[in-house]
């Protein structure tokens, strides 16, 4: 098999690689900002059921929450597919570690942005809203940069539970034709066009949504 | 209910000898993968700083793919491809040198915050005092480099210990392919897996708490 017959698996897989960051990206991303919220300002119930999420995908492997997603779950009567399995895993480790960047974001908004509110009679919930999340958001941009990398190396995971990204494709070449060599080359350097892809990307949108902020920053 | 509650933890207590013995070579692999990981990162920040930009630049590529790439398909391409070229490890030993290298590229970024945060009146000193580049970074720059960053490091050994599940993937029975194993015979999935996951969770917690405990007494020493 020349490297042309290769890339049509690889190419298809990489595709549902893409897939799969983009959806737990997403998904991931409400998560990190409802449980960075909810740690900050939720009352102590709130507060402890967050803390406990965010520790616990912490704290643990996310192979391990893969497999116990996939294969113990259903045993107490939760059958979800590979794709769902693999989609609801990466995002809510993404949560729990973007969690902690929403929450330190949030905190490195000046006191007076928050006192500003207050004098304009806004409640709590819109103060948040309009005025400091989209200032924390621009801050939180860098690191969740890094997240969504760590987020699209993970994806590697769930070929583990046979979804066909890239990684599985790869594997199913490999036993079919042995040319291992040139195979995982190709996979290495495609996700690490993704990779190069995806910080640009990022890049770009901090150079974007940061341009109107430098006038309230620099107080 | 309560008949189910009592089998699942006498069959947990059955299962948990074969699964210490998984967990011995996670800490194994992690202990082995984390010793190299400190040496070739030290080595790829020298390199990184060096003025010889034919070494320079091409470690900067070096780390950046290394990081931007997964570590499972750097696992499988260390354990398919190098007996290709002649040479053939055991899978613990590619499983670590695959750890190694991956973590690498991490602790050397964490060693270059360190050495960028020595002054640089201290390389003038060295340089006013005649020391070679060895003898500077040796005596000078290491010993003040290497303490305050004992905590970042420490954050990234636990981050290598949750990463060791995949060394599963390229058949090391460490712990959790040590529970896959029980699952697959058994059929029951829930308990070895859910053993697992608690092991981990202590385990890095108790890590976490080792490595603020340790952030905070070196920042009392430095006050």
């Amino acid at each position: 098999m020349s490297l042309a017959e290769f890339m049509g698996p690889l190419l298809t897989g990489a595709l549902i690689t893409i897939q799969l960051t983009v959806m737990a990206a997403l998904f991931g991303g409400i998560l990190a900002i409802l449980a960075g919220v909810a740690k900050m300002y939720g009352n102590a119930a709130v507060r402890a059921f967050a803390s406990v999420y965010v520790e616990v995908f912490r704290g643990t492997s996310a192979l391990v929450q893969l497999f116990w997603f996939f294969f113990a779950l259903p045993l107490i009567g939760i059958q979800l597919t590979a794709m769902a399995a693999g989609v609801v895993v990466l995002a809510l480790n993404l949560g729990a570690y973007g969690a902690e960047v929403v929450r330190g974001a949030v905190k490195a908004v000046p006191k007076g942005q928050w006192e500003a509110c207050l004098a304009l009679n806004m409640t709590r919930v819109q103060a948040l809203r309009h005025v400091v999340l989209p200032q924390a958001l621009v801050a939180m941009l860098p690191p969740a940069s890094n997240l969504v990398i760590e987020l699209l190396k993970n994806t590697a995971l769930v070929s583990l539970i046979t979804i066909p990204e890239i990684t599985f494709q790869a594997q199913t070449l490999r036993a079919a034709t042995l040319q291992t060599t040139a195979i995982f080359s190709l996979v290495l350097l495609i996700y690490f066009l993704i990779a190069m892809v995806l910080v640009y990307g990022f890049r770009r949108l901090e150079a974007n949504l940061s341009q109107g902020l430098h006038l309230g920053r620099a107080h | 209910m309560e008949e189910q509650a009592v089998s699942n933890l006498a069959f947990a207590w059955e299962i948990l000898p074969f699964l210490l013995q998984g967990l011995q070579v996670t800490v194994l692999a992690t202990v082995l993968g984390f010793a190299l990981a400190l040496v070739l990162g030290l080595l790829i920040a020298v390199a990184r700083r060096s003025s010889v930009r034919l070494l320079s630049y091409p470690t900067a590529f070096v780390v950046e793919f290394l990081r931007s790439t997964p570590l499972l398909v750097q696992l499988y391409f260390l354990f398919y491809v190098l007996p290709n070229l002649g040479v053939s490890m055991s899978p613990l030993v590619t499983g670590v040198l695959g750890l190694g290298l991956h973590y690498a590229a991490y602790t050397s970024e964490v060693y270059r915050g360190g050495i960028d945060a020595v002054p640089r009146g201290q390389w003038e000193a060295a340089v006013a005092l005649n020391l070679n580049s060895m003898q500077t970074f040796r005596f000078i720059i290491l010993p003040q480099a290497i303490p305050p960053i004992i905590p970042a490091l420490g954050n990234r050994l636990v981050s290598m210990f949750k990463d060791t599940p995949l060394l599963s993937a390229i058949t090391v029975v460490e712990l959790l392919q040590a529970a896959k194993l029980i699952g697959a015979d058994t059929f029951l999935y829930l308990v070895p897996l859910t053993l697992v996951g608690i092991l981990f969770l202590v385990l890095s917690l108790v890590a976490a708490w080792g490595v603020r405990l340790l952030e905070t007494r070196m920042t009392l020493r430095r006050a």
